[in-house]
């Protein structure tokens, strides 16, 4: 769309700009300030420079959840768009099918995260949960307050079950913009089914894909409360991510810069990857 | 292959609803059932849990306070987010692609970030404990994600619309409320309900701004977890209420998930 130049646009985006910077240039200015300063209460603040960054980069501590959260993001990223694609292609363009699917699978969406995380402990349990008491019955020794591997299948699958729904529903958003006469054509062209999908339906759903993956990317890389609910960081550390591990440092040791530091760090890298992301679809958006 | 392809998305909504069942299960359950047995159903079923929580008032008013806060928050994140997706979807200024970004990162900050600055500095503005605060503080991710659907709505109507309308002799304000929101009621039903959805579900923030007056239903639950033993059926029948609200939006924007995400940007 061709956009007319029109400074007074400005005052449209008023509203906007003043709710969100009360709530974000003013807390985050808190963060920087606490970032490269020692207090000891009283609003004493003593200048530190880049102490806090250097011992935050080099604790092993951050390292390690760091590495943690890299890798639970690629997992999921990895399991459910793929699997958020081959549902919303199996899933039925019209009828009472479509209602149907659509309520049921945006169930798990709207539950406040920490129910997700206590229905999970209790469908989890080794001994009462449905899942956990399934897995030992069938001759596996399953418990995921006990064992790490067990701990992080039950997170990964926490998670699958509660936002692979958000991928479907995007994909499915984006297969119906596709126009019959597409399918057609390529019917007439006797083109197979994976042609159709890698050459109309694939670049179709581009656009949503990438916002698809950018959501899930930055809600993984913010992970807390499921997780924290579910197995509390446990057994030991092992799925203490990195909002958990922040948390614990800022409210529970009360190490303010450390904390702070930490949180800038985070931000940055959680906007790096965005920014990353963002260009290259604005890009896309460009050529089309 | 017709009949196979059902297969995929049915396999998918039961594994999707089994741990829901199990936690309606729990909540019909008794202690001892729970504690000493492991039944597929409830053997002895009761409404005790659920009875407890209506005639409680610290369980109620947690409900009463999360939708109070949720709808506030929506109405206030659309309402901001029209006239500025509106700009940015039909005009051209200085730093808007900047702004478009700057938003979105607000979308993408992790709320343990700013869990501790937003409470001082709400506390300082004597906002701590009330509705507002976490309206407004839910704003943070709301804002920028309305933007960010709505100027994909707004994109898709073509700017003829617009045009016409001025020629017609409409003033702005007639034409933006008479002609241009009803034609994008769709994206504005999307948009109100991924800010329900992302107000509702949220509970660090919420948690963090709030002690009694205001307190979120999700965070009345995990105080019960903690102190006063490990009531799993009232823990469970609460987490079974909490799904009630969600399920109703669902039903209300059913139409408009099926054929308005087509329109828009998602």
């Amino acid at each position: 769309m061709n956009k007319t130049i029109n400074q007074k646009a400005w005052f449209f985006v008023i509203p906007v700009f003043v709710l969100v910077a009360f709530n974000a240039i003013i807390p985050l200015m808190t963060v920087v300030n606490y970032a490269f300063q020692e207090t000891f209460g009283n609003n004493v603040f003593m200048w530190e420079g880049t102490r806090w960054f250097k011992q935050i980069m080099l604790s092993e501590r951050f390292h390690a959840s760091l590495g943690r959260q890299f890798l639970f993001t690629f997992i999921i990223l990895f399991i459910q768009i793929p699997l958020g694609i081959a549902i919303a292609l199996t899933m039925p363009k019209e009828g009472i099918g479509v209602p149907v699917c659509l309520v049921l699978m945006s169930m798990p969406l709207l539950i406040p995260w920490n129910v997700v995380g206590a229905m999970w402990n209790i469908f989890a349990l080794p001994d009462i949960g449905f899942l956990g008491h399934s897995l030992n019955a069938l001759g596996f020794d399953y418990n995921f307050t006990q064992q790490i591997g067990d701990a992080w299948f039950t997170t990964i699958l926490m998670d699958v079950w509660h936002w692979t729904s958000l991928v479907v529903l995007l994909s499915y958003a984006g297969l119906q913009s596709i126009q019959p006469a597409y399918y057609q054509a390529a019917e007439i062209d006797g083109a197979s089914r994976w042609a159709v999908f890698t050459k109309i339906e694939l670049p179709k759903m581009k656009k949503v894909l990438t916002i698809a993956i950018l959501l899930r990317f930055m809600d993984s890389f913010m992970i807390y409360t499921e997780p924290f609910v579910l197995t509390g960081g446990g057994p030991g550390n092992a799925t203490a991510f990195l909002s958990i591990d922040l948390v614990k440092m800022a409210l529970g040791q009360f190490d303010l810069g450390p904390a702070a530091a930490m949180s800038l760090i985070y931000f940055f890298i959680v906007l790096l990857v965005c920014w990353v992301f963002y260009t290259l679809m604005m890009r896309n958006e460009g050529n089309q | 292959m017709k009949k196979a392809k059902w297969i995929v998305p049915t396999v998918y909504i039961i594994f999707l609803m089994l741990p829901i069942y199990w936690l309606l299960n729990m909540s019909f359950k008794t202690t001892t059932e729970i504690i000493n047995t492991y039944t597929l159903w409830p053997q002895e079923f009761t409404l005790e849990n659920y009875k407890t929580i209506f005639t409680d008032s610290t369980w109620y008013t947690g409900y009463l306070n999360s939708i109070y806060y949720v709808v506030m928050n929506t109405v206030i994140s659309v309402a901001a987010a029209l006239p500025a997706a509106y700009a940015f979807s039909r005009y051209k200024f200085l730093g808007d692609k900047h702004l478009f970004f700057w938003l979105l990162t607000n979308r993408m900050a992790p709320p343990a970030v700013f869990a501790l600055p937003f409470f001082q500095f709400y506390s300082s503005v004597n906002l701590f404990d009330t509705h507002v605060a976490v309206a407004l503080s839910h704003c943070l991710f709301n804002i920028p994600l309305a933007v960010w659907i709505l100027e994909g709505f707004m994109s898709a109507v073509p700017k003829e619309l617009d045009e016409t309308a001025y020629v017609d002799g409409y003033s702005f304000w007639r034409f933006f409320f008479k002609i241009f929101i009803p034609t994008i009621t769709a994206g504005i039903g999307i948009t109100m309900f991924f800010c329900f959805m992302f107000s509702w579900v949220e509970l660090l923030l919420a948690k963090t701004l709030t002690a009694v007056a205001a307190k979120p239903i999700a965070a009345t639950m995990t105080r019960t977890a903690s102190t006063s033993g490990y009531e799993l059926g009232l823990l469970a029948a609460a987490g079974s209420l909490t799904i009630i609200p969600g399920a109703i939006v669902i039903y209300f924007v059913r139409n408009y998930i099926a054929k308005g995400f087509a329109l828009g940007r998602v």
